[in-house]
C-alpha cells in the first residue's frame, strides 16, 4: 500500500516495486529481477560478497550509519556457535515509518537480503525482529516467508545450492528501548528488553550468545540490488563514503508528507520544496529535525546540506533513522521539547540512573515550564541536566534524549525566555506537536 | 597466573592481572571509585554510573565495573571532570529519593547517605513532584520500600545468582521499575534476608528488625550460628539484653556474608516467652519452681545415692552445646558417676569417617574444589551455607557438582552428573558416576546420613579407588554434632549403653539429658528413673524429668563449637537471660554440690584441657581468639569407633526447621514456606 504520490526526484531502488500489482507476492518479486542478487552471490565467495557491500558504501539504515560490509567482516569466520542474521524492524524513532512500507510492500526483497548476508558470514537462520503495533506487518512477513519456503527459497537446499537458511518473525515487546540492538536482542531472547554490556558486541556474540549480524530492515532491503548490480553501481548514486540511496520519511508542517527514496546526499532544503511541496500553508521553514527526534535540530539557516551522514554530522546532527520533521515559523519549541521529553521519559528502560531519573526530571521541569510556571533558572537547568546525561548512560537512548535537548535551548534559548514572560497559565504557543 | 598489565591510577603505577576491573585495581592501591551496582562476586550492571572515570584517549567517561585493565592505560578518578559526573548521578538519584533518613532503618549505615556525604552536593535543585509508591510486605521477613531504591539488582542477583532462588525481579519500566517478588504480591523462597542485608539503602528491610533501633545504639557481637552443622558466624545486634538483628556485613567468617533464615533472623528463640528462667522440681508429682539451690541438691543427693549403690545412670548429651561443655559432660559421666552409658542424638556417622581418613574439606575447599559429589542430601535445604558455597564455585570457577538424592535438588540446577536412588541404593548411584569422577582432577564428597558404618567405609575406598584427591564432609545436622562426637558423647563399642539402649533399659535409675529431647518421640522403658534435664524450655523430655534446671542458650555464654567441616570456632555471649545458667557452670555447680573435683568448670580452662587431650583439637588458641575457624586435624590414629555407629539419623530439616530451637522461634514460623517443608 501507499501513503503519498512518488515524487519524480525519486530514484528508486529499494522502493521500485512499490505500486506493483501484488507486490507482495513472490511471482512479482521473481518477475521484476527478485533473488538475482542472491544468485550472483551464490557464486561468490564470503568475502568477495562482503567485498561487494563494503564498495557498495551502504551505511546503516537504522540511525548510527555504520559500514555495512565492515559490520559483516567482524563476525569470525570460524565459530563452533550457529551465527545468526537478525532484522531491525522496531522502527521507533519518531518521524520514522519506512521499514514498515518496505515489508509491506516487498517482502522478497528483505528475505534476500538476509540470505546474501547469511551466505556472507555462514549464517544458518535468522530473526525478523518487527515492531508489536505493526501487528498486519508481521502477518505479510509471515505470509512471505512461507511462499518462500514452498517454493525453495527458504528451508533445506536452496536453489540447489546445498545452502540452509532458516527465518522467523518476532513481536517486538512494544518499548522503543528493544530497538537498540542489544536490548533487542535480550527482547528476543525471551527477556526484559535492557540492554546489554558491549563489548561483546553481537558479531561476536548476539543472539543466544552466537555471532549475529544485526542490520535495520531498509539496510539488509538494500542489499540484494549491490549484489545485482554491483556495489560500484550502488555507491556510485550517492556521496563519498554514503553509497545508495536512503528512503526520507517526510513530515510536520509540510505540504506532501510521505517517504520518498532519494539519493543520499539530496540537498535538505530541495527535498522539502521540491520533493515535498514546501512547508504548509505558505508558512515560512523554522527549524527541520533531520534524522528523527533523536538529532539535534537544525535551524532553518542551516539547512542548505546534503542529507548524508557526514555532512550532517559536521552541522552537529545527525542523519540518523532518515525521519525527516519539518518544522513551520509557528511552531513553540517549548511545546516541541516537552513533547519530545515526555516521549523519551516513557521509553527510557530504567536501566541506568542518569538516563531514568534525568529524563524524568526533565519532563517535568518541561511540563512545569509549559504550563506557564517556569524560570529562568529553567533553562540553565535544562541544559545542565542534559549535559549530565550526555555520554554517562548506558546506552544511547540517554544521548537520544539530551542531544536535541541541549540544542534547542542552545538554539532557541531566547524562545524559551520569551516563554516566560507570557502569563503564567495564560495562552501557549500552538501546539503543533502533541500526542 | 594471569598476564600482569601495567597502567596508571591517579599517577600511580599499578599491575593487575589481565581482565581485572580498573574498578578492583584501584581499589588495590587504595583509591575508592564509588559504586551502587558493582558487587564482587556478582554479575555486572553498569547501571549507577557512579563509577565513572576519565582514561586517557577515551572520547567520554567509562564506567570503571565493565572496563578491564589495559596495558599503559592512564585512568584518572580525581579529576573536575569525574567529581562533577558523580555529584550530578547523586543528584539524578537523589530526586525521586524520599529522603527519609530520620526514620529509615537503614540511617547510619546507608551507602547512599555515606556517598551524599563524599561525593554529593550539599543542595538540591529538583523542585518537581517526586514519584510516590506505597510500601510493600513481601513476606513477613521482607519489606520492601520502593521510593528508596536505587536500582542497583544487588537484591536481585545474590538471590538470582547467589542462591538460585530467583525470587526477585524488576518490574515495570523506567522511572516506574521497581523490585518485584515472584508470587507477585508475595515472596516464595528461602527467606533468608540476603536481598535485605546486601541493599545498599533502606529499600529492603526486614520485618524483624525494622523500626525497633537505630544501628549505633545496639552492641555487635559475632558468634556463631546456633543452628545448623554449618558454622556460619552470625554478628548480633544486642540492646538492652535483646538481640534484635543477625547479620554478617562484615563478611568475616568462614560463611563471608552468607546466612539463612536462621542464622539471621531465627534467634527470636531467645526471648520466646515459653523460655525456663527458674529450675524446677517434681513435688507430689507436680513440677513446681524452685532456687538452684534446692534443685541442685536434689540432682547431687540422687547422683550420690544412685553412685554409692553401684544403680545405673544413662547420661544424653547435645548438638548445641559447647565442646567445653560436651567434654565436661563426658568427664563426669565417665570418671565422677564412673558409667559409660553416654551418647548424644547422633545425626551422621562422623566417627566412621574419621576412624579411614585423614583427608577432610573445609568450607573454603568448597569454593576451590574442581568438582565435589553430594550423597544422600539435599543440600540447599539441609546446609545451605555448602549449597552456598558449591553454587559460588560453580558460577565462579566452573566447578563441577555431582549429586545423589532421592529426589530433585536445587543443585539440578547446574549440577553436572547425577544419579537418582531409591533410599538405601546411594552407594550404586554413586558408583554410576565413577568415570566422570574419575576424570576429574580432584573431588570432595559430601554424604549425609544415608551413608553410615560400613558404607562409609565403602564410599572412602571407592574415592581412593578414582586415584585423584578426594576430601570428605559428613554432613550433621547440628552447630555442634560434630564436637559432641568428637568429645567423645558416644559410648566405646562395648563400653556402654547407646541413647536407643538407655531409653530400652528398665533397670535405669536415673537419665540425665543435657540440651537434647529424645523423648519427643522415643519412650522411657524406665518408669521409676530419676530424670535431669537442662534445657531452655519444657520439652517432651523436660516434662517426665524430675528436676529440670533452666540452660543458657549458645548465644548466652561463651566456648567453642566445631561445624560438620572440622572447623572450630569460639561463640560470644551476646546477652544474658535471666535465670538461665550455661551447662556448664551447671555442671560446675553439681559437681560442687557433690563434692567432687572435676577440675575448673570454665570455658577457656576446659578447652586448654581439650587442646591437650583431644585428638586433632591442639588448635591455635590465636586464630580461635581472634574470632577465627582452625580446622580441628583428623587424629592421626584412626579413632576408635563409636558403639553402633549405624544409629545416626538426621532430622531432615528444612530452611525452616531446626529441632526445639526451630519450635520456638516466631521468625521461623511466620513464613508461608515453613509449614509444607516442600519448598525448594
Ligand atoms: C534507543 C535506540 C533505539 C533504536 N531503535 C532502532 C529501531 O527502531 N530500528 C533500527 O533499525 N535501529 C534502531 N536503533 C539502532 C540500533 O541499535 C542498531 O544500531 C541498528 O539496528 C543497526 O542496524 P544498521 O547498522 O543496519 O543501522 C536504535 C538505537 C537506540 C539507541
Ligand atoms: S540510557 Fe539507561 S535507562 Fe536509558 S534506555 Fe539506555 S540503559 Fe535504559
Ligand atoms: S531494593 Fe535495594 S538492593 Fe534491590 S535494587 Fe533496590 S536498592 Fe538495590
Ligand atoms: S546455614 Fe546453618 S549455620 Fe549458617 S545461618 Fe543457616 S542454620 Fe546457621
Ligand atoms: S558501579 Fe559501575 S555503573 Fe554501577
Amino acid at each position: 500500500m501507499l501513503y503519498n504520490q512518488p515524487s519524480p526526484l525519486e530514484v528508486k531502488v529499494l522502493t521500485r516495486r512499490f505500486g506493483l500489482p501484488d507486490s507482495q507476492s513472490l511471482d512479482t518479486y521473481l518477475a521484476t529481477e527478485g533473488f538475482q542478487g542472491f544468485r550472483r552471490a551464490l557464486e561468490m565467495k564470503p568475502e568477495e560478497i562482503i567485498g561487494e557491500v563494503m564498495a557498495s558504501n551502504l551505511r546503516g539504515r537504522g540511525g548510527a550509519g555504520f559500514p555495512a560490509g565492515m559490520k559483516w567482516s567482524f563476525v569470525p569466520r570460524a565459530s563452533s556457535k550457529p551465527k545468526y542474521i537478525v532484522v531491525n524492524g522496531d522502527e521507533g524513532e519518531p518521524g520514522t515509518c519506512k521499514d514498515r512500507l518496505l515489508i509491506e510492500n516487498d517482502p522478497h526483497q528483505l528475505i534476500e537480503g538476509m540470505l546474501i548476508a547469511a551466505l556472507a558470514v555462514g549464517a544458518a537462520a535468522g530473526y525478523i525482529y518487527i515492531r508489536g503495533e505493526y501487528r498486519r506487518l508481521i502477518e505479510i512477513m509471515d505470509r512471505a516467508i512461507a511462499e518462500a519456503y514452498r517454493k525453495g527459497y527458504l528451508g533445506e537446499n536452496i536453489l540447489g545450492s546445498g545452502l540452509r537458511f532458516d527465518v522467523y518473525t518476532h513481536s517486538g515487546a512494544g518499548s522503543y528501548e528493544c530497538g537498540e540492538e542489544s536490548a533487542l536482542l535480550e527482547s528476543l531472547e525471551g527477556r526484559r528488553g535492557v540492554p546489554r554490556i558491549r563489548p561483546p558486541f553481537p558479531a561476536v556474540a548476539g543472539a543466544f550468545q552466537c555471532p549475529t549480524v544485526l542490520n535495520n530492515v531498509e539496510t539488509l532491503c538494500a542489499v540484494p540490488a549491490i549484489l545485482r548490480d554491483g556495489g560500484a553501481a550502488f555507491a556510485a548514486l550517492g556521496t563519498p563514503k554514503n553509497g545508495g540511496t536512503r528512503l526520507f520519511c517526510l513530515s510536520g508542517h509540510i505540504n506532501k508528507p510521505g517517504v520518498y527514496e532519494l539519493p543520499m546526499g539530496f540537498n535538505l532544503l530541495r527535498m522539502i520544496d521540491e520533493v515535498g511541496g514546501g512547508v504548509w500553508k505558505g508558512k515560512k521553514l523554522k527549524a527541520v529535525i533531520p534524522g528523527g527526534s533523536s538529532c539535534p535540530i537544525l535551524k532553518a539557516s542551516e539547512c542548505d546540506l546534503a542529507m548524508d551522514f557526514d555532512t550532517v554530522a559536521k552541522a552537529r546532527s545527525m542523519l540518523g533513522s532518515g525521519g525527516v520533521v519539518v518544522l513551520d515559523e509557528d511552531t513553540s519549541i517549548v511545546s516541541l521539547a516537552t513533547r519530545v521529553m515526555r516521549f523519551y521519559q516513557h521509553e527510557s528502560c530504567g536501566w541506568c540512573v542518569p538516563c531514568r531519573e534525568g529524563t524524568t526530571w526533565l519532563r517535568k521541569l518541561l511540563e512545569r515550564f509549559h504550563a506557564g510556571h517556569g524560570t529562568l533558572a529553567d533553562i540553565d537547568l535544562m541544559g545542565d541536566l542534559a549535559r549530565n546525561m550526555l555520554g554517562r548512560t548506558f546506552c544511547p537512548l540517554g544521548d537520544a534524549a539530551a542531544m536535541p535537548m541541549i540544542s534547542y535551548v542552545e538554539k532557541f534559548r531566547g524562545e524559551f525566555e520569551e516563554y516566560l514572560n507570557r502569563t503564567p497559565g495564560g495562552p501557549l504557543g500552538r501546539v503543533t506537536i502533541d500526542g | 597466573m594471569a598476564d600482569l598489565v601495567r597502567l596508571t591510577i591517579d599517577g600511580k603505577p599499578v599491575e593487575a592481572p589481565a581482565g581485572t576491573l580498573v574498578i578492583e585495581a584501584a581499589r588495590c592501591i587504595g583509591v575508592e571509585i564509588p559504586a551502587f551496582c558493582y558487587y564482587p562476586g556478582l554479575s555486572l550492571q553498569a547501571a549507577c554510573r557512579m563509577c565513572l572515570v576519565e582514561v586517557e584517549r577515551a572520547p567520554k567517561l567509562l564506567a570503571s565495573c565493565t572496563l578491564p585493565v589495559a596495558e599503559n592505560m592512564v585512568v584518572r578518578t580525581d579529576t573536575p571532570a569525574v567529581k562533577q559526573a558523580r555529584r550530578s548521578m547523586i543528584e539524578f538519584l537523589l530526586t525521586n529519593h524520599p529522603l527519609d533518613c530520620p526514620v529509615c532503618d537503614k540511617g547510619g549505615e546507608c551507602e547512599l547517605q555515606d556517598m551524599v556525604f563524599r561525593y554529593g552536593a550539599g543542595e538540591s535543585r529538583f523542585s518537581e513532584v517526586k514519584q510516590h509508591v506505597e510500601e510493600k510486605r513481601f513476606s513477613p521477613i521482607v519489606f520492601f520500600d520502593a521510593p528508596r531504591c536505587v536500582l542497583c539488582y544487588r537484591c536481585v542477583r545474590i538471590c538470582n545468582e547467589g542462591l538460585g532462588v530467583r525470587a526477585l525481579g524488576i518490574v515495570n519500566r523506567g522511572v516506574a521499575s521497581e523490585i518485584g517478588p515472584n508470587r507477585g504480591d508475595r515472596l516464595e523462597c528461602d527467606e533468608c534476608g540476603a536481598c535485605i542485608d546486601i541493599c545498599p539503602v533502606g529499600a529492603l528491610t526486614s520485618g524483624i528488625y525494622r523500626y525497633q533501633t537505630r544501628p549505633w545504639e545496639m552492641q555487635h557481637v559475632g558468634t556463631i550460628c546456633t543452628f545448623c552443622a554449618n558454622g556460619c558466624k552470625t554478628t548480633l545486634g544486642v540492646r538492652n539484653h535483646r538481640i534484635i538483628r543477625g547479620n554478617n556485613r562484615d563478611r568475616s567468617g568462614i560463611n563471608g556474608e552468607f546466612l539463612c533464615i536462621k542464622g539471621r533472623y531465627a534467634f527470636d528463640f531467645v526471648h520466646s516467652e515459653e523460655r525456663l528462667q527458674t529450675p524446677l522440681l517434681r513435688v507430689n508429682g507436680e513440677l513446681q519452681p524452685v532456687s538452684w539451690s534446692r534443685a541442685l541438691a536434689a540432682v547431687a543427693e540422687k547422683f550420690t545415692e544412685v553412685k554409692a549403690r553401684g544403680g545405673k545412670f544413662g547420661v544424653i548429651g547435645s548438638n548445641h552445646t559447647t565442646n567445653e561443655e560436651n567434654y565436661f559432660l563426658q568427664k563426669f559421666a565417665r570418671q565422677a558417676l564412673g558409667t559409660g552409658n553416654i551418647d548424644h542424638q547422633r545425626t551422621g556417622d562422623v566417627a566412621t569417617l574419621l576412624g579411614c581418613t585423614r583427608s577432610l574439606a573445609t568450607v573454603a575447599d568448597l569454593y576451590s574444589t574442581k568438582a565435589a559429589l553430594v550423597v544422600g542430601s539435599d543440600l540447599a535445604q539441609q546446609h545451605p551455607l555448602y549449597a552456598f558455597q558449591l553454587r559460588a564455585n560453580w558460577r565462579h570457577h566452573q566447578a563441577r557438582v555431582y549429586t545423589v538424592t532421592e529426589g530433585p535438588v536445587r543443585e539440578d540446577q547446574y549440577s553436572a552428573g547425577r544419579a537418582r536412588v531409591q533410599r538405601g541404593e546411594e552407594l550404586a548411584g554413586v558408583e554410576r558416576l565413577r568415570e566422570q569422577l574419575k576424570a576429574e582432577p580432584e573431588l570432595v564428597i559430601l554424604f549425609g546420613d544415608a551413608i553410615q558404618g560400613e558404607a562409609v567405609r565403602k564410599l572412602v575406598a571407592f574415592g581412593d579407588s578414582l586415584g585423584i584427591p578426594v576430601k570428605y564432609v559428613c554432613l550433621l545436622d547440628y552447630s555442634n554434632s560434630r564436637g559432641a562426637a568428637d568429645m567423645g558423647l558416644t559410648p566405646e563399642p562395648g563400653g556402654g549403653l547407646t541413647l536407643p539402649e538407655m531409653l530400652a533399659a528398665w533397670d535405669l535409675d536415673v537419665l540425665w539429658v543435657v540440651g537434647a529431647n529424645p523423648l519427643k518421640n522415643g519412650e522411657l522403658a524406665a518408669d521409676g528413673a530419676f530424670v535431669v534435664v537442662q534445657d531452655l524450655f519444657l520439652t517432651e523430655t523436660a516434662r517426665r524429668a524430675d528436676v529440670v534446671l533452666p540452660a543458657a542458650s549458645a548465644y548466652e555464654k561463651s566456648g567453642t563449637v566445631t561445624s560438620a567441616t572440622g572447623e572450630v570456632q569460639a561463640l560470644r555471649a551476646a546477652l544474658k537471660v535471666m535465670g538461665a545458667k550455661p551447662d556448664l557452670e551447671i555442671f560446675g555447680l553439681i559437681a560442687r554440690e557433690m563434692g567432687i573435683d572435676l577440675g575448673v568448670a570454665m570455658p577457656e580452662a576446659v578447652f586448654e584441657e581439650i587442646r591437650q587431650t583431644v585428638r586433632g583439637y591442639n588448635v591455635p588458641l590465636p586464630v580461635i581468639a581472634a574470632g577465627g575457624a582452625a580446622q580441628a586435624l583428623a587424629p592421626e590414629a584412626p579413632v576408635a569407633a563409636a558403639g553402633r555407629a549405624d544409629l545416626a539419623e538426621s532430622a531432615r530439616n528444612t530452611l525452616f526447621t531446626s529441632g526445639t530451637l526451630g519450635r520456638y522461634s516466631k521468625a521461623l514460623n511466620s513464613v508461608e514456606e515453613a509449614p509444607g517443608g516442600l519448598y525448594r
